[in-house]
C-alpha cells in the first residue's frame, strides 16, 4: 500500500522530468519546497520516527520502500539529507531536549537537519581533522566539510569535529548540533553531476552553548557508526529502486529497438547479459531487504549487513547503469534521453557514505579477514 | 503444550530412542549416502537399521501422504522434526532420486494406480531410480532425443541410447523420455515412460570423468520392454512433465551452493597470515574471497526469501533457473578459491597425506555444476525470454 503510493505521488510530484526542470532552471534548492511538505503531511518525512517524537513509528522497512520508490524516480526532495540521515544521526547521538525539539520538526516537514561530516574527497569518517575547542561554557568550532546534503534548506548541522585525539582516530569526536545562522558558518554551492543540491560548509571560529554537544564530548565514535551503518542501508534501498527502473527501462529499450531487421532484444549475446544482471537485481532486493528487517529488529551484526547491502547495490547499480547507456547505444550518451540520469545518480549515491571498495573493504575486516 | 510443542516432544524422544548412534554424524562423502535400492551399497550396517525404522513411521519422505507410505506431516511437523534431526546431527535416513525428482512429477502427474505402485518401495528405499534424459545428440537440445519407444500392443518396445544416466549402474528402475510419436513436432511427440532395468534390453556402462569418479552411464536400451500401464500423464505429454521435473533438479543441484560453515576468509588467514590491521596478506586474493562471500551471503538471502514467497502461494516457476544459474557459478568460484588457498596440498591426487584429494576431486567435480540440468547458458536463455519477455530471433 505505501509502495503503490508513494510510487503514484513519486511519479506524478516528483519525477524525472522534475528533477530535469529543476535543473535547467538552476534552482537554488534543486527540490521542490511545495512537494516535500505534501510529503512530510503524508507521513513519510516521519515513517522511522517513533511515535513519541511526532513521528508514525514504522521502522526503517518503511522508509526503505519510499527510498526504494525514490531511487526509481529520482525523487528530488530532502529524504535522504533530513530523515534518512539527519533525523537517524539526532536519534543515535542526541540528548533527551535535542530529540524533543529537532525530531517533531523533522517528522512534520517544518525544518530541515543534514549531516556535515567528510573532508576530504573520499569517505573515510574517522580523518576527521575539524577541531572543536572548550570556551567558557560552550564551544568554539574549526574546519571545513564537503559533501553536505541539502545544505542550503538545511535549518542546522550536525557537525562533527574532534575534541580530542589523533587525526584519524575514532576516539575524540564529538557530535554538536549548529545552527545554519551561526556566526562564522558559511556555505558554497557545490553541486554534484546528479543535479541535488549539495554544498561544502566552512567553520570559523563558530560558537556554540554548551547544549550544542550531541552525548558525551570526545565519545560519539559508536552512534556515529551506527548512524552510517542505517544510512548506508537506506542508500542501498535507494540504490535498488533506481537499479531496477534502469534495468526495466532497458528492457523495454531492448524490445523495440530494431536493427539487422529485427529486436536487439533477441540477440542472444544482449539476452544474456539481460539475464545475468536480472540475477544479480534479485540477490540486491534480497540483501536489502535482509538489513532492513535486521535493523528494525535491532539484530547485533547490523554493520556486517550495511556493508554488504552497500558494497553489493554499489556494484549492481554500477552494472546496471552502466549496461544501461551502452544497450541503449547512441543515444544512451544524449542529454535528451532519460538513462543518463540513472548513470548520474547512481555514481553519487555509490560514493554517499562509502563506495563499493570501502564497503566490501569493512564487510572483509568484520568477518575476519 | 500445543500441537506442535507435543508433536516436538514426541519426536525428540523417539528419535533419541531409534536414531543409531552412528547415525548421528553427517555424511562425509556422496558414496556414504544411502540410497536404497535392490542391491544397496552401504559403509555402515546400521543405515539400513536407520532407514527401515524412519520409513515405518513414513518419515524418510515426511511431506508425502501417508498412503503413498509417506509421514503426512505439515509443513510445521516436517519443520520440527528436521530441527529435532539436526539437534542430534542426526543425518536423513534415505536421499534419492526417486524422493527428490521422480516421487513429485508422480504426485503431480501420475494415476492413482502408479502412485500406489511405485511411490512406497520409494519411501521404504527398496526401489532406488535413475533419470533417462540426454542422449549424446540430445544435451541443450534435450527435446530433439531420438529414443524410441515403439508401441507392440500390450507394451512398448524401447530402442536407443541415454547419456549422463546418474547411477544407472546402481539403479533398479528408469523414468526415461523417449519419442513415441514421430511424425509430431520435436515437443509434442515425447512421452514420460517407466521401465525396469533389470532386463536383457538394458546395459548400462559407467563414464569416467576427470574427477575419477563414475557417477554417470551411457545407458543402451535395445528393445526393452516398458509395461502400458507406466505411461505417465498422456501419451506426447513427456516434455511438460519433464520441465515440471528439471525445475526440481535445478533447486536440488543450485543447492550445492549455499553457503560453507567456516568463511573462506578465515581459512585464508590460517593458512597465509594476516597484516598489523587483520586484513589477508594478499590484497588480491582478499578482494576475490569478500566478492564471494558477499554473493554467497545475497544468494543464501534469496534462497530465504523466495522460500517464503514460496510458502506463500507464489510458485517459483521460471525463476528456479536464476538459483541454477547463480548457486552453480557461485559453487565453482569457491571450489577455484579452495584451490589457491590450498596450494600444492590442493593439487594433491591420491594418498591420505591428501585426504585422496577431496580438494582437486570436489574442485574438478563442481565444473559439472554449470552443465549438468541444464547449462548456465540455457538457463540464462529461460530467464531472458520466459522471465524478461525477450523476443526470439
Amino acid at each position: 500500500m505505501l509502495r503503490d503510493a508513494a510510487a503514484g505521488f513519486l511519479a506524478e510530484k516528483a519525477s524525472l522530468a522534475q528533477l530535469r526542470r529543476l535543473r535547467d532552471g538552476a534552482d537554488e534548492l534543486a527540490f521542490e519546497p511545495s512537494v516535500w511538505a505534501e510529503m512530510a503531511a503524508m507521513g513519510w518525512a516521519g515513517i522511522a520516527i517513533p511515535e513519541a517524537y511526532g513521528g508514525l513509528g514504522y521502522g526503517f522497512t518503511g522508509l526503505g520502500v519510499v527510498l526504494e520508490q525514490a531511487g526509481r524516480h529520482l525523487s528530488a526532495s530532502p529524504l535522504e539529507a533530513s530523515v534518512l540521515i539527519g533525523a537517524t544521526a539526532i536519534q543515535q547521538l542526541g540528548s533527551e531536549a535535542q530529540k524533543e525539539t529537532w525530531l517533531p520538526a523533522i517528522a512534520s516537514g517544518e525544518r530541515q537537519i543534514t549531516l556535515a561530516l567528510q573532508e576530504s574527497a573520499l569517505f573515510d569518517p574517522p580523518a576527521v581533522a575539524a577541531s572543536a575547542a572548550r570556551q567558557g561554557e560552550g564551544w568554539v568550532l574549526h574546519g571545513a566539510k564537503r559533501m553536505v546534503l541539502d545544505a542550503r534548506s538545511a535549518d542546522a548541522f550536525v557537525v562533527i569535529a574532534r575534541s580530542a585525539g589523533d587525526a584519524g582516530a575514532a576516539p575524540g569526536l564529538s557530535a554538536f548540533l549548529v545552527p545554519a545562522a551561526s556566526a562564522g558558518l558559511s556555505l558554497r554551492r557545490c553541486d554534484m553531476v546528479d543535479s541535488r543540491q549539495c554544498g561544502a560548509l566552512s567553520l570559523d571560529g563558530v560558537r556554540v552553548a554548551a547544549d550544542a554537544l550531541m552525548g558525551e564530548a570526545g565519545a560519539a565514535w559508536s552512534a556515529l557508526e551506527r548512524t552510517l551503518d542505517i544510512a548506508a542501508i537506506g542508500l542501498a534501498a535507494e540504490l535498488l529502486g533506481l537499479s531496477l527502473e534502469v534495468f526495466e527501462r532497458t528492457l523495454g529499450y531492448l524490445r523495440e529497438r530494431r536493427q539487422f531487421g529485427r529486436p536487439i532484444g533477441s540477440f542472444q549475446g544482449l539476452q544474456h547479459r539481460a539475464a545475468a544482471l536480472f540475477a544479480e537485481l534479485e540477490l540486491a532486493r534480497s540483501i536489502v531487504l535482509k538489513a532492513l528487517h535486521a535493523l528494525d529488529a535491532e539484530a547485533e551484526d547490523l554493520s556486517l549487513l550495511a556493508s554488504a547491502a552497500k558494497a553489493k547495490l554499489c556494484e549492481v547499480a554500477r552494472i546496471a547503469s552502466d549496461e544501461g547507456v551502452q544497450m541503449h547505444g547512441g543515444v544512451g550518451m544524449t542529454d535528451e534521453y532519460d538513462i543518463g540520469f540513472f548513470l548520474k545518480r547512481a555514481r553519487v549515491l555509490q560514493h554517499l557514505m562509502g563506495d563499493y571498495y570501502y564497503h566490501l573493504d569493512r564487510f572483509a575486516r568484520l568477518g575476519g579477514y | 503444550m500445543t500441537e506442535t510443542e507435543a508433536f516436538r516432544r514426541d519426536t525428540r524422544a523417539w528419535l533419541a530412542a531409534n536414531c543409531p548412534e552412528s547415525m548421528r554424524r553427517p555424511v562425509h562423502s556422496f558414496e556414504d549416502i544411502y540410497a536404497g535400492g535392490r542391491k544397496p551399497e552401504i559403509e555402515h550396517p546400521e543405515q539400513l537399521l536407520w532407514c527401515e525404522r524412519m520409513a515405518e513411521r513414513g518419515w524418510t519422505v515426511p511431506h508425502w501422504p501417508r498412503e503413498y507410505g509417506g509421514g503426512g506431516l505439515d509443513s510445521e511437523q516436517v519443520k520440527v522434526l528436521r530441527e529435532e534431526m539436526a539437534r542430534i546431527n542426526a543425518r536423513r535416513p534415505l536421499e534419492s532420486f526417486g524422493i527428490s525428482m521422480l516421487g513429485p512429477a508422480l504426485i503431480e502427474f501420475g494415476n492413482e494406480e502408479q502412485k500406489r505402485e511405485h511411490l512406497p518401495p520409494i519411501c521404504r528405499g527398496e526401489i532406488r531410480w535413475c533419470q533417462g534424459y540426454s542422449e549424446p545428440d540430445a544435451g541443450s537440445d534435450l527435446a530433439s532425443l531420438r529414443t524410441r519407444a515403439e508401441d507392440m500392443g500390450d507394451y512398448y518396445a524401447i530402442n536407443g541410447q541415454k547419456v549422463w544416466t546418474s547411477y544407472a549402474d546402481k539403479a533398479d528402475w528408469i523414468f526415461c523420455l523417449v519419442r513415441t510419436d514421430s511424425s509430431a513436432s520435436k515437443h509434442e511427440g515425447i512421452s514420460f515412460m517407466l521401465f525396469d532395468m533389470d532386463q536383457p534390453g538394458v546395459t548400462a556402462r559407467p563414464i569416467r570423468l576427470i574427477s575419477g569418479s563414475s557417477p554417470f552411464c551411457e545407458t543402451f536400451f535395445d528393445n526393452a520392454r516398458a509395461e502400458k500401464r507406466n505411461l505417465v500423464g498422456a501419451a506426447g505429454q513427456g516434455w511438460t512433465i519433464a520441465k515440471y521435473l528439471l525445475t526440481h533438479e535445478r533447486e536440488m543441484i543450485s543447492g550445492f551452493g549455499r553457503a560453507p560453515d567456516k568463511s573462506l576468509g578465515e581459512s585464508a588467514i590460517e593458512k597465509m597470515g594476516a597484516d598489523r590491521e587483520g586484513r589477508l596478506r594478499n590484497g588480491i586474493l582478499r578482494h576475490e574471497i569478500a566478492r564471494y562471500q558477499l554473493d554467497a551471503l545475497a544468494f543464501a538471502a534469496t534462497m530465504g526469501r523466495v522460500g517464503d514467497e514460496v510458502k506463500a502461494g507464489q510458485g517459483l516457476g521460471p525463476a528456479s533457473s536464476i538459483f541454477k544459474y547463480y548457486g552453480t557459478e557461485l559453487n565453482k568460484r569457491r571450489n577455484e578459491l579452495n584451490l589457491s588457498l590450498g596450494g600444492e596440498a590442493a593439487l594433491g591426487w591420491s594418498g591420505a597425506e591428501y585426504d585422496e584429494g577431496s580438494v582437486v576431486r570436489a574442485f574438478l567435480r563442481s565444473k559439472g555444476n554449470s552443465i549438468e540440468g541444464g547449462t548456465s547458458e540455457v538457463q540464462l536463455n529461460i530467464v531472458a525470454k520466459r522471465v524478461l519477455g525477450l523476443p526470439d530471433a
